[in-house]
């Protein structure tokens, strides 16, 4: 294996050389080098949006829930910060973090808090007013409540914001390839700067983001059905 | 098992600010320990309030109630909830935990073992007539009576000396209330515990109370007393109004045959009509009602033990009450 990685035209197959619809035999030749590395380089962008965009969620939500003066602070600043365009939010960072993850990390993880913050906020006052009384009129204290009672009965709603939040993230962290060569987004990228786009490359990447979207979708409906046994019985 | 408690009021007074009048009015009783003791009224009257104040749901403006002797204010606050039982209507079942955990709540935020906590909540179970199976169920699996006995089972878990219930079988249908009454009353024989029951129904609060609390609106405790005492003297218009014109019939339905004197049964004359002696005086009167006589022939498993007159349930009332 040698030579230029992107795309292959020149010394490949037939089918690379004429830019046929799907070349198998590219995705092959260039999974490790290629592929693989992106896929790898998107799951730590999600990861890392995800998890860290829900650490500061979780602990702003159980902010507003003790102290109901922040809530709505943080929730008129998540509803602004969510229509911004993420091309744009990138934009506006780039003179403060430059062409780097930070940059990328910063508005993804924006982006996952303003869509986690209020399902765990719905989550948290999802508990019925008669469980709450009869909690406290049996003697819980109020963080017994917060722990044993609110938030496991907000583990649906909050399961439901991190499959909105990971796919969505999944999705956005593509374009984040304008500013970075890291994710799936950068070889469909750069196989569109080609005069004639390298279809195979974009399909492959493509069918990559889209496969560890549904992935990432299915794992979080398993862990629903592990954490919320009741709900269905 | 614990001891019942005895609770006293105080001279208890709760205005809500802004309102002129009063939730509950300088209210001053004594429930002895044991005691089934129902608070009855119409909405206003401040019975839920009364019984919230208890176990410090609701704070009170002034006076004080006291559990054994003792101020609720004294106690901290999760302590003396964890004391007490408290069952409300809308049951509030923890929708993501067992029934087994749900009725192990109290005894596990006192620190019991497993292996005693285990042993409960089959008692429980049985005491209250579910299924040892039931225990891993979840509320969402069970129906509205069997939600109320779980409910019930929980407030019992930690044996309490005293049960809150705040109308406790009100979203019931008639049939499932009925047996949930009947089974509460036989439970409170069993157990032994002071209880304070809330209800709005006049029927209900007959049914259940050694005494009865009937508490008008804006919060003033107009009569209490024994349901006998209550039928047969009410205090002034408001509560004859409120238990209703049919008293002396309501009295009747407080006593069995089993209760009453019969006359010796002369086989020769031995009335037409039998009943078992289990039937309330006031099934007895309609009885006799429908089959137009006035005499009844009482039995006691299948053998006749007296005779019942018509005229001896007049008697009972003292003579025309």
């Amino acid at each position: 294996m040698s030579g230029p990685v992107i795309p292959n035209f020149g010394h490949g197959s037939s089918c690379v050389t004429g830019n046929h619809t799907f070349c198998w035999g590219w995705v092959r030749d260039h999974w490790n080098d290629t592929l693989e590395p992106a896929l790898i380089q998107h799951l730590e962008l999600t990861a890392i949006a995800v998890g860290l965009g829900f650490v500061l969620a979780f602990v702003l939500a159980l902010l507003a829930h003790r102290l109901r003066a922040v809530d709505q602070p943080i929730g008129v600043f998540a509803a602004l910060l969510y229509p911004l365009p993420r091309l744009a939010l990138f934009q506006l960072l780039i003179p403060f973090t430059g062409l780097t993850t930070t940059t990328v990390e910063v508005a993804l993880v924006a982006y996952t808090l303003v869509i986690l913050f209020p399902n765990i906020m719905a989550g948290l006052r999802s508990a019925p007013a008669d469980v709450l009384e009869a909690a406290s009129g049996m003697g819980l204290t109020r963080r017994q409540v917060l722990w044993r009672v609110e938030l496991p009965l907000a583990v649906p709603a909050i399961i439901g914001g991190l499959r909105i939040a990971v796919v969505s993230t999944i999705s956005i962290a593509t374009i984040a390839a304008f500013l970075l060569p890291k994710g799936l987004g950068y070889p469909i990228f750069v196989a569109l700067k080609e005069p004639t786009p390298f279809k195979t490359e974009i399909y492959a990447a493509g069918a990559l983001a889209v496969g560890l979207a549904i992935a990432c979708d299915l794992g979080l409906v398993a862990l629903r059905r592990l954490l919320v046994p009741w709900s269905r019985a | 098992m614990s001891d019942a408690a005895q609770i006293r009021f105080e001279h208890v007074t709760k205005r809500y600010p802004g309102r002129g009048q009063a939730a509950i009015d300088d209210l001053t009783f004594e429930i002895p320990a044991g005691t089934f003791c129902v608070l009855v009224g119409p909405s206003g009257g401040g019975k839920t309030t009364a019984l919230k104040m208890v176990n410090r749901l609701i704070p009170f403006d002034s006076g004080d109630i006291t559990i054994d002797g003792r101020s609720v204010s004294e106690l901290p606050l999760v302590e003396l909830r964890r004391g007490i039982g408290y069952v409300i209507q809308q049951i509030g079942l923890f929708p993501h935990m067992t029934i087994g955990e749900n009725i192990a709540t109290v005894p596990r935020l006192v620190g019991w073992n497993k292996m005693r906590i285990r042993a409960r909540t089959s008692e429980l179970l049985e005491l209250v007539g579910l299924e040892p199976g039931d225990a891993s169920r979840y509320p969402s699996q069970l129906s509205g009576g069997q939600r109320q006995r779980v409910g019930l089972a929980r407030a019992l878990a930690a044996d309490p000396p005293l049960l809150l219930m705040d109308e406790p079988f009100g979203a019931l249908d008639p049939i499932t209330r009925l047996r949930l009454q009947t089974e509460l009353r036989r439970l409170h024989r069993e157990v032994h515990k002071t209880v304070i029951f809330v209800t709005h129904d006049v029927d209900e609060a007959i049914m259940m109370g050694d005494r009865i609390a009937i508490l008008r609106q804006g919060g003033v405790l107009v009569q209490y007393d024994t349901p006998d005492a209550i039928l047969a003297h009410p205090a002034d218009d408001f509560v004859a109004q409120f238990i209703g014109e049919d008293r002396a019939l309501r009295r009747l339905a407080l006593r069995t045959l089993a209760d009453v004197k019969l006359h010796p049964n002369v086989e020769e004359i031995e009335p037409e009509h039998r009943v078992p002696s289990s039937t309330t005086v006031r099934n007895a009167v309609s009885l006799m009602l429908e089959y137009d006589t006035d005499e009844l022939l009482v039995e006691d498993g299948g053998k006749a033990i007296g005779v019942f007159h018509l005229r001896d349930a007049g008697a009972l009332l003292g003579g025309g009450a």
